[in-house]
């Protein structure tokens, strides 16, 4: 028999592994450890959501449905990106339902993306984990953008520009960011705008922290901007905005030809998402907002807190207004974020996730997560300021 | 009612024992806005009291609590109001609503015993003048009281680390 290891496909075998992975091995060892370091609310998914599912259940809609998601829900996703961004997307060819918003970046990744024609995909880091090994799974080259402390971790038009190649094809947005807690506020995004028409790109806007932003205007799609619509895929979901991370739900809107060829490999590939998750989805698009705004202002306000806590320990942080993340700066000393992290987890028992997780240019930064209870952060962050007190 | 006021509330309504200095943080002002906002409200009986929540049941210590619901007379020019104080003043009883329905007043009681509960019952409140009948529930368990749930300690579900 042939050597199982040779017969795998090369590419994937050397994939790097998340660089979460690693240290998600290190702190499950660690028996008593507290956690700063969740990607995902601690809300319960809202009752009458739950409920609504569970009816769904008991009235035996068990089977599948159409593989661009039920017409029902298409049509709620169609009126929540219209009241939101006033976004017109045709329920039944612009929009389809995923399965979690990571389906919809692999998909728009492999739909655009000719394997091995050194296609380019611009992706600005640090941010989530999947751009990087998806563009590369879909055969093109991954291209990164470092976003920096004194830019608030935003993108610029000139960082942009600078990385844009006559192979540039795609740009990924990730925001409101993970790790960072970035924002990209209108102003930021009519910059940026400006060059991808100049320069005829596609963008992948993955918003699924859209729900979850604290700055005086709401969120801003990129894709409501003049001229942008015919170019970007939005990418959303349940899970952030509305606790759902487990239901696995997510939605694509873009222009019909992207999602034509988007909808025809996720018909291969999942055929369609959970149908239970879809009839939840229905009733969280159509009675959830009440829901979404209590838990964002709860997140605004242990925002304020751990920013607080913070600047008390003297720990520099720029302000983030997105998400559910902070991202200090560790540089002051002499470790890495690995060591940092791998050291505070030794001495003080806290999981908190490296910056470098999330792209080389997180190096010198920490993601503390505050999707936990008040009392939970205080008692996590008086054992970090013990260790930076320590250290320092 | 200002803004700040109305934040204030939603946040103590669930936790009464956050200070100003991190209220004045978690709502991004200052500490000396929350504390006069405070004092207005106390002032206006807007916030009337700062209690615990206790779940006697798990303490051994034997308590009965009762709805009992009231039917009364209403007085000429007077309405419900004479009658509800005169049953709000003993302080064994907890709470007085005016209640749209079947029955006008409905009364929660706490006692160490049934035998407490129904002496208070058929001595004190039945014989009042004004009152026409009573119907006495005991609570047998509470699984949820002011928006929190009694019957299970939180537990954090999540994987430990995710990206």
């Amino acid at each position: 028999m042939r050597d199982i290891e040779e017969m795998l496909n090369r590419q994937v075998v050397e994939m790097k592994p998340s660089g979460i992975r690693r240290f998600f091995d290190l702190v499950s060892e660690m028996k008593d450890a507290i956690s700063l370091g969740v990607g995902e609310p601690d809300f319960d998914t809202p009752w009458h959501i739950r409920d609504e599912g569970i009816y769904s259940l008991e009235k035996g809609r068990t089977f599948y449905t159409s593989n661009s998601g039920l017409m029902e829900l298409r049509q709620e996703i169609a009126a929540y990106m219209k009241r939101t961004q006033g976004l017109d997307y045709a329920p039944a060819s612009e929009i389809l339902v995923t399965v979690g918003g990571s389906e919809g970046i692999d998909l728009m990744l492999r739909a655009m993306i000719n394997k091995g024609a050194g296609e380019e995909v611009l992706i600005p880091q640090p941010s989530y984990v999947s751009y990087e090994p998806c563009t590369e799974l879909a055969g093109g080259v991954p291209v990164i953008i470092d976003l920096k402390n004194e830019d608030q971790f935003r993108l610029t038009a000139e960082a942009l520009e600078a990385a844009i190649t006559p192979r540039t094809k795609v740009l990924v947005l990730p925001f409101p960011n993970n790790p960072t807690g970035a924002v990209m506020e209108r102003h930021d995004l009519e910059a940026v705008a400006e060059v991808i028409r100049r320069h005829d790109l596609y963008v992948l806007s993955d918003e699924i922290y859209s729900a979850l932003n604290y700055t005086e205007e709401p969120h801003v799609s990129i894709a409501s901007l003049p001229g942008m619509r015919e170019r970007t895929v939005v990418v959303n979901g349940f899970s952030k905005a509305y606790a759902m991370t487990g239901w696995r739900m997510g939605w694509a809107c873009g222009p019909a030809a992207i999602i034509r060829q988007m909808t025809k490999i996720h018909q291969f590939a999942i055929m369609c998402a959970p149908t239970t998750s879809q009839y939840a989805g229905v009733e969280a698009l159509r009675n959830g907002d009440a829901d979404v705004e209590q838990m964002r202002q709860s997140y605004d306000q242990r925002r304020r807190f751990v920013l607080h806590r913070l600047e008390e320990m003297g720990l520099p942080c720029f302000e983030p207004l997105g998400a559910f993340y902070v991202f200090p700066c560790i540089k002051g000393f002499g470790m890495t974020s690995e060591e940092f992290a791998e050291k505070l987890l030794a001495e003080e028992k806290v999981a908190i996730v490296p910056g470098t997780a999330f792209g080389d240019s997180g190096e010198g930064f920490l993601r503390i997560s505050y999707a936990y209870s008040i009392s939970s952060l205080r008692e996590a962050l008086g054992r970090l300021e013990r260790f930076v007190e320590r250290h320092r | 009612m200002t803004v700040l006021e109305e934040k204030i509330l939603s946040v103590i309504e669930k936790n009464s024992r956050i200070d100003a200095a991190e209220l004045a943080v978690v709502l991004g002002t200052e500490e000396i806005e929350v504390l006069n906002a405070m004092q207005h409200m106390e002032e206006d009986g807007i916030i009337c009291g700062y209690h615990t929540m206790i779940d006697w049941e798990k303490t051994g210590i034997e308590k009965v609590t009762a709805l009992i619901e009231v039917r009364v007379t209403p007085q000429r020019g007077k309405g419900f109001d004479d009658i509800a104080e005169r049953i709000y003043k003993y302080p064994e009883v907890n709470a007085v609503y005016l209640i749209s329905g079947g029955y006008d007043l409905l009364v929660t009681l706490e006692g160490k015993s049934l035998r407490e509960v129904s002496s208070f019952v058929s001595s004190k409140l039945s014989t009042l003048d004004t009152v026409i009948s009573t119907a006495t529930h005991f609570i047998l368990r509470k699984y949820k009281d002011h928006g929190t749930i009694m019957t299970r300690p939180y537990v954090d579900q999540r994987e430990i680390v995710s990206p």
